[in-house]
């Protein structure tokens, strides 16, 4: 028999939301499955992957390890909560803009992870966004056009004028 | 390094370029080719947006009302006899809506019409460890996982195959009751000329062996499908999947479900990546459809990871014995190379797979005399199939380790020895493969140019070391899966009254950026914004027939056919604008969203209104294009795999650190030069070149498929943790060189870039090692435990390499004997090896 719901109550992407699933879900199912925010992605659901990356009170974490009912009271915030007023955030723009985002399934985590590192680190070196992004697999960029849009984002953010150096986008030649 | 042409083109955003341009059109792109004004332009992709928000839908974000969910019993053993099956526990538990074993699914299939020896469930005998041989449909996973703890099955134990030597001695028990010898599945003998007076003209003569272990294309989507039957009188299943071959899906489905295929929808969802790993039809795809007649209700199945490593299709694992006679100054004489491929469990690609690993020696560096044998054997282990690169990365580490040995025999810089010898454009090889357009020579010298190679061969410390290796890819097959003379690609293009074109094509998007290839190709041909174009793809009831993303044939293939229907457009509708501006039809250009006067462009009309112009007189403006590549030169039997429209090429240098106390091999940089033809799209090209090299990278250093050495062949590391691949900490920086050689063949020149880049990684891994500590690791991945071996063998004088020590005997079939095109030949055989009426990817004549 299934387990009785349980009801919790939290802040999502901005906004108060309640709602109710079995209590042994992971806050990946109850994103997926019980608020139809399927934006958040899987790989293993075994916390190795990184895929499934949300913003828990700011900070990434895998949604695959995390209970729903832990996050009772608590900020989540997802891919769907990060272009504001139909514009994208700035990591997104960059994302796009690069080809950061291939065949795009882990790059809701990859967006999310990013957003949570600048946040405390506004100039990130490349090796610092590299630590920050080890915990997130990628099987198609090869995370160099990843690297280039988190530097892209973070510059813009920081009100500067980026440009991209021609080799990014069209190679040597 | 030098920074080549200096390009002022780097932005690739839409709407800032289109506030830079006042008509609204992205600028010119600064070195495009004669007048092209969209192609070769670094844009985002058509879907970019989309991907970023997470608004893509993937086939397990789909969720349907009254949706049942799926789940598949596998097997425990990796041989067996089933015995019985009892479902009937199953089948009583609260929630169980149905239970299907191969009984109710009888009919086999597979990918190749010389192999089709898979059932969705398995019906009397299991092939490997996670085999499927039930499935169940319940209200929840969780009641569908319980359910399959209460099917009770009683098998029969066989004795296991292990591995592919073990199927060499070992011809019983039979996986299969069809191959051409006991356990081996394929043999192939092909000689082109004579190898033997060909080794005896060299003044060297080299023998190696190697072994590529196996490795796995671990998407980081699983693999989903839904299904959804409407009863009769329809009488009609759709089929959501994440596949990269929505047509051959649809074919298995018409075959096993035995429904017409009128009745059959197979719609391709955006693959999460995918490599090769979602080219078959699968089981759980057919069960899942015949749940869902079976239940008369919508039925998900999303395999968990571990399942994914099940379904596998990916590299073989293969061992090569390679010999090639080469003059002082490096020029080859003959090689004669021999592949053993562990197949795994069933055929799959994997006749396909066995012809690669022998079909491309001969594209490189002029082979005049060649000569192949290749096995491949069933196992019992998860099926082996194509993964980017398919069946070529295996050889290409071989040839290329092999002649940066013989380079160093004979005193020669290898890349030099390389340059020297390159096979010439516009040329046949020895077996009969012709080669267009042939960039590597400029490769190479752009990649020993960038990364120094000359200061640092053989100049750097003990622990550094640099190395050098090529390779070339097929654009696509010149020959299709199941032989037919129709198109390989096909595209249907419509023009809406509001200025939009719609393209609809058959292809599938798998993360590479098919579907803005179409869109860049129609809007340069029609004078358009590329993303005014709407691109509707991967329905097999909306779009007319692509082949698949496969074999890096979608940018040639589709892209070909999206011209030649835009060509048709552009002139249905410059008839009737030539009328109104009352210039001949040659005088009519398209560009700027605007149909106007070439000798003067401000009289004109805008897009819109020549379309309305011209619908008005002729009717609903739409038109067609297809695609066939041309026939291949090469009449034997086996000459099927090899021919392609057009061959990329690259050359790579790596560069490594290497611990001798630890054995850890770090890449800290690779310069890649990839000929692509031309680039279509300037930023997906970065991206497939860039992520070739991570993968390649990854094959070098640690991606490895491996089995328990007991007798449960049971795959020792099916998850994402312990199958290691490249975090963001091992990842190497890469210096991308573009070049642009363009191929006749290919739209506006280009030729493939998603799958070449991949291939001189590894080699080239392998001979910056031995550069850096002097072993020969002969074998990838190169772990850590292997230079470690490799440098005690050293250091108590004896040879200093690991690897394989002997290649099996093997009883081949007679060859079949073609001379090449210089002795005179026609392409045909001239003795031995007789054609088969069933052969797959054969030519036909």
């Amino acid at each position: 028999m299934p387990d009785a719901k349980t009801k919790i109550a939290f802040e999502l992407n901005g906004e108060a939301v309640e709602v109710a699933f079995a209590p042994h879900k992971t806050l990946l199912e109850v994103l997926r499955e019980d608020l139809a925010l399927t934006g958040t992605k899987h790989g293993c659901e075994l916390g190795e992957c990184g895929t499934c990356t949300v913003l828990l009170d700011a900070k990434p974490v895998l949604s695959c390890l995390v209970l729903g009912l832990a996050c009772a009271g608590h900020r989540v915030k997802t891919v769907e909560g990060m272009a504001a007023g139909g514009t994208l955030h700035p990591l997104q723009e960059a994302f796009a803009e690069l080809g950061a985002a291939q065949c795009g399934y882990c790059t809701p985590a990859f967006l999310l992870a990013a957003e949570a590192l600048l946040a405390d680190h506004p100039r990130p070196t490349r090796d610092e966004i590299k630590l920050a992004l080890s915990g997130n697999l990628c099987r198609c960029t090869g995370y160099i056009k990843i690297y280039e849009a988190v530097e892209l984002a973070a510059a813009r953010m920081r009100g500067e004028d980026a440009k991209l150096a021609p080799e990014t986008l069209y190679g040597l030649r | 390094m030098a920074s080549g042409k200096k390009r002022t083109g780097g932005r690739a955003d839409r709407r800032t370029e289109k506030t830079m341009s006042p008509s609204g059109h992205p600028p010119v792109r600064p070195t495009a080719g004669a007048g092209l004004r969209v192609v070769g332009r670094a844009l985002r992709k058509l879907d970019a947006t989309a991907k970023v928000t997470g608004a893509t839908k993937f086939a397990d974000d789909l969720f349907l009302p009254r949706m049942l969910y799926a789940r598949l019993l596998r097997s425990p053993h990796p041989h067996a006899r089933i015995v019985r099956i009892d479902t009937a526990k199953a089948a009583a538990l609260s929630g169980v809506k149905a239970v299907l074993t191969g009984k109710d699914l009888p009919i086999p299939f597979g990918i190749l019409p010389v192999s089709q020896d898979e059932h969705a469930l398995a019906p009397d005998k299991v092939r490997f460890v996670g085999d499927p041989v039930a499935a169940v449909a319940a209200v929840s996973e969780e009641v569908a996982t319980a359910a399959l703890d209460l099917i009770d099955v009683t098998y029969e134990p066989l004795r296991p195959i292990v591995d592919a030597l073990d199927a060499v001695v070992h011809p019983e028990p039979r996986i299969h009751e069809y191959g051409d010898d006991g356990n081996l599945h394929k043999l192939i003998n092909l000689e082109f000329g004579d190898v033997e007076a060909g080794f005896a003209q060299a003044d060297l003569v080299r023998e190696d062996l190697l072994f590529f272990e196996g490795n796995t294309h671990l998407p980081m989507e699983q693999h989903a499908a839904v299904a959804d039957w409407s009863p009769l009188p329809d009488g009609k299943i759709t089929l959501w999947s994440s596949t990269q071959t929505p047509h051959y899906v649809h074919r298995a489905l018409a075959k096993v479900l035995e429904l017409p295929a009128a009745k059959i929808r197979v719609i391709a969802t955006p693959n999460g990546g995918a490599f090769g790993g979602k080219s078959d039809p699968f089981g759980h795809e057919i069960a899942v459809a015949k749940l869902a007649m079976v239940t008369g209700r919508p039925v998900k199945i999303t395999l968990t990871r571990e399942e994914v490593f099940y379904c596998h299709r990916g590299r073989h694992p293969t061992l090569m014995w390679v010999r090639t006679g080469v003059k002082k100054d490096g020029a080859i004489t003959a090689m004669h190379f021999k592949s053993l491929l562990d197949g795994g469990g069933y055929g799959s690609y994997g006749v396909a797979s066995t012809y690669y690993t022998g079909a491309l020696q001969t594209v490189t560096y002029h082979v005049p005399r060649y000569k192949f044998q290749g096995a491949r054997a069933f196992t019992n282990k998860p099926p082996c199939g194509p993964k980017r690169g398919h069946g070529t990365p295996q050889p290409r580490f071989a040839l290329e380790v092999h002649i940066d040995k013989l380079a160093e025999q004979l005193a020669m810089d290898p890349a030099e020895l390389r340059l020297r010898h390159l096979v010439p454009p516009n040329s046949l090889t020895a077996n009969w493969l012709r080669i267009g357009s042939m960039g590597l020579g400029r490769c190479i010298r752009k990649v020993v140019e960038g990364s120094g190679w000359k200061q640092k061969v053989g100049k750097l410390p003990y622990g550094k070391g640099v190395g050098l290796a090529c390779s070339s890819y097929i654009t696509g097959a010149g020959l299709a899966i199941y032989w037919n003379p129709m198109p390989h690609s096909g595209v249907q293009l419509k023009c809406d009254r509001g200025g939009g074109v719609t393209v609809f094509c058959g292809s599938t998007e798998i993360g590479q950026g098919s579907d803005s290839i179409l869109a860049v190709l129609v809007a340069e041909v029609l004078g358009l914004d590329p993303f005014d174009i709407a691109v509707v793809t991967g329905d097999t009831d909306l779009t007319p027939v692509d082949l698949g993303s496969y074999s890096s044939r979608v940018t040639l293939m589709t892209g070909n056919a999206a011209i030649q229907a835009a060509e048709r457009a552009r002139e249905v509708i410059a008839r009737h604008a030539a009328r109104k501006l009352e210039i001949p039809m040659e005088g009519v250009a398209f560009a700027e969203g605007r149909v106007f006067d070439v000798a003067d462009p401000g009289r004109g009309l805008t897009f819109a209104d020549a379309v309305q112009l011209a619908e008005a007189a002729e009717g609903t403006i739409g038109t067609v294009g297809s695609y066939t590549p041309p026939a291949s030169p090469g009449k034997y039997r086996g000459a099927g795999v090899g021919p392609s429209p057009a061959y990329s090429y690259s050359a790579c240098v790596a560069e490594v650190d290497v611990d001798p106390a630890s054995g850890i091999v770090r890449v800290p940089r690779v310069w890649i030069a990839h000929d692509v033809g031309r680039s279509i799209n300037a930023a997906t090209v970065m991206g497939q070149i860039e992520g070739s090299v991570y993968m390649g990278l990854g094959e070098a250093l640690m991606e490895e498929m491996t089995y328990r050495g007991n007798r449960n062949v049971v795959h020792k590391i099916p998850s994402l943790l312990e199958y290691k691949s490249p975090t963001t900490l091992e990842m190497c920086d890469i210096a991308t060189y573009v070049i642009e050689d363009p191929d006749p063949n290919g739209p506006f020149g280009a030729k493939e870039c998603g799958q070449g880049p991949l291939l001189p990684v590894p080699p080239a891994v392998a001979n910056a090692v031995y550069q850096a500590v002097g072993v020969r690791i002969d074998e990838v991945p190169i772990t850590p435990e292997k230079v470690l071996k490799a440098l005690r063998r050293k250091a108590k004088g004896e040879e200093g390499r690991y690897g394989p020590t002997a290649f099996p005997d093997i009883a081949w079939p007679e060859p079949t004997r073609v001379p090449p095109p210089w002795e005179g030949g026609d392409g045909t055989a001239v003795g031995g090896g007789k054609r088969r009426k069933e052969a797959v990817a054969t030519p036909r004549p």
